[in-house]
């Protein structure tokens, strides 16, 4: 999962988790400069979660990842969901060893960053847009940034959601299951 | 913040002082290649490179960096053609429904060394 900082990557992760409960075990791996603070948010869920501090890094590496990895109970999980560093250039860059990448755009960020920063949404499976509860707030053009998105990637799944609120969430629970069970059989 | 470019640089550098220590010879060139989406800037991850292996035995290591096109696949004709990032549309058809292919990751192609008799290169 990537996207700029603050546009509601953990908060997703929260209510994905909670909600997906008893459904989907999950496994988070956090990424962040400094902190534990999300790692708490993801442990207050209940879920395994393991925090990784790139000390100043703007992403993290596959190396990292496979440290992290002997962290957490792979067996007992069906998913683990990475949320890298907060940043839309740079981890966009590095492959983790994951089925597959989610970007997240909250609406408060405009709706000129797809065109802005295209490699990240030419990469992804899917792109959250987040924070729709304030869409009456922000001038952002939802369908502008649909369509930027879609330039590169017509493929792209794009969710329009509130993780604060709930809205929208259930298609992306769906997606996510979806593509859960379609990655599993193809291994 | 360190730069990404200084991190791409540090693999790099690790990487080609194992080499060196294992062939017992010294480095004097290295090639590198990478997509177009792997936002690497050549002038940055050279100057970054240079500063950190400025008193190491990879001092005298210059950087090639090779930069592979994006490619998609057209879904109307199959067409198979390069990406422009401002037109993005098939080279043939000019169809916009397009897939693309994967980027080609960032690789240590080549690394150059230098023996006190001759020259040899090694591939990887």
């Amino acid at each position: 999962m990537i996207s700029s900082p603050g546009s509601g990557k953990t908060t997703i992760l929260v209510r994905t988790i909670t909600e997906l409960q008893g459904r989907i075990k999950i496994g988070v791996i956090e990424g962040d400069v400094q902190t534990d603070i999300d790692a708490e948010r993801i442990r207050a869920t209940e879920a395994p979660v393991v925090q990784i501090n790139t000390e100043g890094a703007c992403h993290l590496s596959a190396v990292q990842i496979k440290k992290a990895l002997k962290k957490l109970p792979v067996d007992d999980l069906d998913l683990i969901l990475i949320e890298n560093v907060g940043n839309l250039v740079c981890p966009s860059a590095f492959e983790l060893g994951e089925a597959g990448k989610v970007v997240v755009l909250s609406v408060a960020e405009g709706d000129d960053k797809p065109a802005k920063y295209p490699a990240i949404f030419a990469k992804s499976k899917a792109l959250l847009i987040n924070k729709t509860d304030l869409l009456g707030h922000v001038d952002f053009d939802i369908e502008r940034a649909k369509t930027d998105a879609r330039r590169l990637n017509k493929t792209i799944e794009i969710f329009p959601v509130s993780a604060k609120t709930g809205q929208g969430m259930a298609d992306w629970y769906d997606w996510l299951t979806k593509t859960l069970k379609r990655t599993n059989s193809q291994q | 913040m360190l730069m990404h470019e200084m991190i791409v640089a540090q693999y790099l550098l690790a990487q080609i002082t194992d080499e060196a220590v294992k062939q017992n010879a010294r480095p004097v060139a290295a090639k590198i290649s990478c997509g177009k989406l792997n936002a690497v800037n050549d002038e940055v991850l050279c100057f970054a490179f240079e500063a950190i292996a400025k008193d190491t035995l990879c001092r005298d290591v210059k950087l090639e960096i090779e930069h592979k096109p994006l490619q998609a696949k057209c879904k109307d004709c199959n067409q198979i053609f390069n990406v422009e990032f401002s037109k993005p549309q098939c080279k043939k058809c000019e169809s916009r429904d397009f897939e693309l292919l994967p980027d080609a990751p960032l690789i240590l192609e080549e690394i150059e060394f230098q023996t006190e008799k001759n020259h040899e290169k090694n591939k990887n």
